[in-house]
């Protein structure tokens, strides 16, 4: 050791490493560990090692998870499934309270267990990862004892299966179990493969507390478990992993009416504007792309610069990268450990390689490394072509790209442009533009002038190729809670056919009418140029347009072009609502005869005319009162939870209610912004093609609303695997609804898909159609002078 | 210090701060993570808290100031350590690098302080509030300096900043510079008046225009004196003057630090923020005065590993 004198000459900080001894103890005591079933552990089964990915010294063994495993974790929480939602909130509550206080009377344990395991620094555990962990345990306790109250009617979905990832083991436990207690459900969760070891902790504390025997399951285990658990008998998975593993998650649980949510990759921007103070983001690009060896799935990985501050910010960032330290996860002084497993340390260097050979530029920090472990050093690629393979593709690991912009328009252009939307870092000391970017860019997540800002009470969740489904808050809760539906009701058949109907000798009569579809707000013919004839009892009622693939194609580009009405006020939208429902009520005699010559009896056409005039009386008063909130996170933060409509959605309407099936599904979705594509119901489509015309001089812009008549699991396959389709809603047979949520993998859109219902019933119509139209934005903005 | 090539100053060059941009809840941030990020233990904790000895200005700013006050203080500045506390440590001498007193207080002190080589720095300029005509603020410069002040902590007009009047600024602080001479001057900013973290910035460039050797944050009088995220700030400044002019400006906190692990907090950012030359007196310095006893309690622990009191130890 130096002595003093010799400090005093260089200055340095010297090691400073946290103590093990008490986890080593504990680990050296446990040995080997089964699965968490039941409330006990089980005898370890075939076991393999889980390493300490600084050193490559194995930690423990842990048991490989059988099929046979997950069943019997899924059987004890289907048992304690019940008894668990049936106890009051506050009993709930008190449990959610006892492991919150745990953790932190165990948050040095558990930090140091995190280390090992993970290979993060002991700075990020001890600070960001254990606190966070307790604050989950705590507001979910809040939401335990308020869930009844703050969500009238609604139920635990049952026994939900979790799959988390490696990267923050135990908070993403966290963030999955606190809600999922909270709402009454029981939980199987697999913890990472590379990671397990925290979660046995934790379910050791559920034992130490006494928590109800098969309320909480851990069940360790490789991608084989993980996919067990998925096929399981479980009412939900809730996944948070790798895009590709979500897609094959997304495949499996089609068609099976498991609730799903998602919480997948990102390639983040990391927006710094001319105006910003640049010291400040340089501090955020280390609090993003080198916070926890920079895998984090909502890490700023592209960072992009105004071109007018590119050369300073560049340098600076030059100087800040010089300043990290590496090594030793356990030191106190360490900024960056070791990366988690050897397989993610070749994968980030081949990509990183890639890039280089590419044409890209590597600016790294010159420290040095660890002789042995997991480690990489931080920097950034620069010259980073569109067509370079880390340009849209996760490298997860401490490597961003770093491009230039020149307007905020090319700043938004450049953001956007990636299949991913999971969190946004906006820099710049301009309220206006800071705004204006939080709300244009595609991301569940926006930071302004800060980055991986965390509560328990904000949503956090992705858009597009990030996933689906939210976490922390009330949106996350919801994700854990089901509400009563309308009753189900069997689904008409249709029959297409092209050819004439000769048989149909002057039935349709008088002047011929002629529906075409409805497109970009004209009335056009089907590209394939047929007809189809449509039938009652035998008695054809007339000829409909032959909708195809490339007419939906041509009705998705007509809506993604109409984006304005999404930017329109809510009160303008209203306004078209209710001038829609004032159009139909002048024209409800006429609808009411074509549903009658559907086959509705004369007071059920009456009746679902009113009802859809009604449905768009209820959807114009919702359109500006369906509020977003300003959520208790942070001192010194507004946390905006912001309801935003997806984009452009697809809407797969029943046979059963031709118009009012067609209403109750349409105007939600545009109510809260959203361009629709809809096929209305094959075998009666006319009175949606009717409603084309009431639309058309209802003053809706052109292409918010887009008709295409036609085949209709055919046409919902098209939407199902169109990429520029943000959303699917479908309600069809149970072979549909599988078809479209395993074709919706391409860009894992959300669908909803359900069974024909009762479209007369109050729960028909409401907020539960709302939240199904728009994703939750959050939007953190420090604040202070 | 005498020895460190001076500031020369420049023209006022409002380009250079007039559109800075400080973000006060990043720069909060940045604050916290600091001493969260970085830590030193053991020999580095007991030789970073030396260091902190050796760049220290202990003060006395009172009005109850009298010489006996201020000769024990300078008795302190000399040896500011027990001797078996510098024993356990392996060092032979150590002294704090100045003391600081009001101007009264300068004759005594550099009496006290005869053959230690210890420099006098004395407080000028209408201290704390700095609010009287400028003929007396020089005039008060010079009279510490007749009484042997060898550095002059000068007080800026807040007024100047608060109105954005930054010529008057930097010609009344240049005006302040000449006539300290050969003595170094340190530009006391009185962040805790100038409120906002640009504010800070901008009155840090310009006081380095006009020529100050260090720029300070308090008097020790405001509602809120030193702190980090205003010292990260004014590092900030020194390191954009340094790479436009190449000169190197001394930073001095002062005021509200009074433990220890303040004393390792600061010379974690200055050795973030500016590198490791900024962890010597002639170009950092802690304007502290009970920090030192806590300091001095920290290092016996170190050496003999019993928690020390401070009665002890002799009074500051």
């Amino acid at each position: 050791m130096p002595s003093v004198k010799d400090i005093l000459m260089s200055m340095d900080y010297g090691p400073a490493p946290e103590s093990a001894a008490e986890v080593h103890r504990w680990l050296a005591a446990r040995g080997s560990f089964g699965h968490f079933i039941g409330g006990r552990f089980t005898a370890p089964g075939k076991t393999f090692a889980s390493t300490n990915p600084a050193t490559g010294e194995d930690l423990a063994q842990v048991t490989q998870g059988t099929a046979q495993d997950i069943a019997a974790a899924v059987a004890a929480a289907r048992a304690a499934q019940p008894g668990w939602a049936a106890l009051p909130g506050h009993d709930r509550a008190r449990w959610l309270y006892a492991l919150a206080r745990h953790v932190q009377k165990r948050e040095r344990f558990l930090a140091v267990l995190e280390v090992l395991d993970s290979g993060k620094p002991i700075r990020e555990a001890r600070d960001i990862d254990i606190p966070l962990v307790a604050r989950h345990f705590y507001h979910h306790a809040g939401w335990a004892e308020l869930v009844a109250d703050a969500f009238p009617g609604a139920a635990p979905l049952g026994v939900c299966g979790q799959i988390i990832p490696w990267n923050f083991p135990l908070l993403m436990l966290a963030w999955k179990i606190a809600p999922a207690l909270a709402a009454g459900n029981a939980v199987v969760l697999k913890p990472a493969e590379y990671t397990p070891l925290t979660a046995l902790a934790f379910a050791e504390i559920c034992a130490e507390i006494g928590l109800p025997a098969g309320v909480v399951n851990i069940v360790t285990g490789d991608g084989g478990t993980g996919a067990a658990l998925v096929a399981a008998r479980v009412d939900k998975i809730a996944f948070t992993g790798s895009t590709e593993v979500g897609r094959a998650i997304r495949k499996a649980t089609a068609g099976t009416g498991k609730a799903l949510t998602l919480e997948l990759g990102g390639k983040s921007p990391f927006i710094v504007c001319a105006d910003s103070d640049l010291d400040a983001a340089v501090e955020g690009v280390v609090d993003s792309i080198w916070f926890n060896q920079g895998q984090v799935c909502c890490a700023g990985s592209r960072i992009l610069v105004a071109e007018a501050v590119e050369e300073t910010f560049t340098r600076r960032l030059t100087e800040r990268l010089a300043r990290l330290r590496v090594g030793d996860p356990l030191d106190k002084s360490v900024d960056m450990g070791a990366l988690v497993h050897p397989v993610q340390l070749a994968r980030v260097q081949r990509m990183v390689a890639s890039a280089t050979a590419a044409g890209a530029r590597l600016v790294q920090a010159q420290c040095a490394l660890p002789g042995t472990g997991c480690f990489h050093a931080p920097g950034f690629l620069t010259g980073v072509s569109p067509a370079n393979p880390v340009a849209d593709a996760e490298i997860f690991g401490p490597v961003a790209t770093l491009t230039s912009f020149r307007t905020p328009d090319e700043a938004v252009e450049l953001a956007n442009a990636t299949r991913y939307g999971l969190a946004a870092s906006v820099w710049t000391e301009n309220v206006n533009l800071a705004m204006d970017l939080a709300a244009r860019v595609k991301a569940g997540v926006v930071w302004v002038n800060s980055a991986n800002v965390f509560d328990a009470g904000a949503a956090f969740g992705g858009m597009r190729e990030s996933g689906f489904g939210r976490e922390g808050g009330r949106a996350g809760l919801r994700d854990y809670l089901r509400w009563p539906e309308a009753a189900e009701l069997p689904e008409a058949e249709a029959a297409f056919n092209a050819a004439p109907v000769p048989e149909a000798t002057g039935q349709m009569g008088g002047i011929d009418r002629t529906a075409k579809l409805y497109v970009g707000g004209r009335q056009v013919r089907p590209d394939s140029g047929q007809s189809y004839a449509v039938a009652h009892q035998g008695r054809v009622l007339g000829l409909a347009g032959l909708g195809s693939r490339k007419d939906i194609r041509n009705a998705v580009e007509a809506a993604a072009a109409a984006g304005d009405w999404g930017r329109a006020t809510a009160h303008n939208r209203a306004q078209v609502l209710y001038f829609l429902a004032e159009n139909l009520s002048a024209r409800a005699a006429e609808f009411a005869a074509r549903l009658v010559e559907g086959g509705h009896g004369a007071s059920a056409a009456a009746a679902e005319v009113d009802l859809s005039i009604r449905r768009a009386f209820h959807y114009a008063a919702q359109a500006d009162k369906f509020d977003g909130a300003v959520t208790s996170t942070k001192s010194a933060h507004v946390t905006l939870q912001m309801p935003e409509p997806f984009g452009v959605m697809g809407i797969v309407c029943p046979d059963a209610a031709p118009l009012l099936g067609l209403v109750s599904l349409v105007l939600p979705a545009i109510a809260m912004g959203n361009r629709v594509v809809a096929v209305p119901a094959a075998s009666r489509p006319f009175p949606a093609t009717d409603l084309a015309q009431v639309l058309d001089c209802s003053d809706l812009s052109d292409g918010v609303v887009n008709i295409v008549t036609g085949p209709k699991d055919e046409l919902a396959s098209v939407l199902a695997r169109h990429d520029g389709v943000a959303a699917l809603w479908y309600v069809g047979s149970a072979e549909g609804r599988a078809l479209v949520e395993a074709e919706s993998t391409g860009n894992l859109k959300p669908v909803w898909a359900m069974a024909n219902r009762d479209w007369t019933a109050p729960e028909a119509q409401g907020r539960a159609f709302l939240h199904r139209a728009t994703q939750v934005k959050t939007i953190w903005v420090p604040y202070g002078e | 210090m005498t020895d460190a090539a001076r500031n020369p100053g420049t023209a006022l060059c409002p380009d250079w701060f007039d559109a800075v941009a400080v973000n006060t809840p990043a720069a909060e941030r940045r604050a916290a993570s600091l001493t969260a990020r970085r830590t030193v233990k053991k020999e580095w904790q007991a030789a970073w808290l030396v260091n902190a000895i050796r760049c220290m200005d202990l003060t006395t700013l009172s009005g109850d100031d009298t010489p006996a006050r201020v000769q024990r203080l300078c008795a302190k500045a000399r040896q500011p350590l027990a001797p078996h506390i510098l024993e356990g440590l392996g060092l032979e001498a150590l002294t704090t690098a100045a003391i600081c007193v009001y101007p009264t207080m300068v004759a005594p002190a550099v009496k006290a302080l005869e053959g230690s080589g210890i420099p006098v720095a004395s407080v000028a300029t209408g201290f704390p509030a700095g609010l009287m005509p400028l003929p007396l603020r020089l005039a008060e410069i010079r009279h510490a300096l007749d009484q042997g002040a060898a550095e002059i902590d000068i007080v800026i007009s807040r007024a100047h900043v608060l109105r954005g009047d930054w010529q008057a600024l930097h010609d009344e602080t240049a005006a302040m510079r000449e006539a300290c001479g050969a003595a170094h001057m340190k530009a006391i900013l009185a962040t805790g008046e100038l409120k906002t973290l640009r504010n800070v910035y901008k009155a840090s460039m310009v006081t380095m225009q006009a020529g100050a050797d260090f720029i300070k944050t308090s008097t020790g009088k405001e509602a809120v004196n030193a702190t980090l995220p205003v010292s990260l700030v004014m590092a900030r400044a020194l390191r954009d003057y340094g790479a436009r002019t190449g000169a190197k400006v001394g930073f001095k906190p002062a005021g509200g630090m009074r433990t220890a692990r303040d004393a390792i907090a600061w010379q974690i950012l200055m050795k973030e923020e500016l590198g490791k030359d900024w962890l010597a007196p002639d170009l950092f310095r802690l304007g502290a005065s009970s920090m030192l006893a806590d300091i001095e309690r920290q290092l016996d622990h170190h050496v003999t590993g019993r928690y020390a009191a401070s009665h002890r130890h002799a009074l500051a």
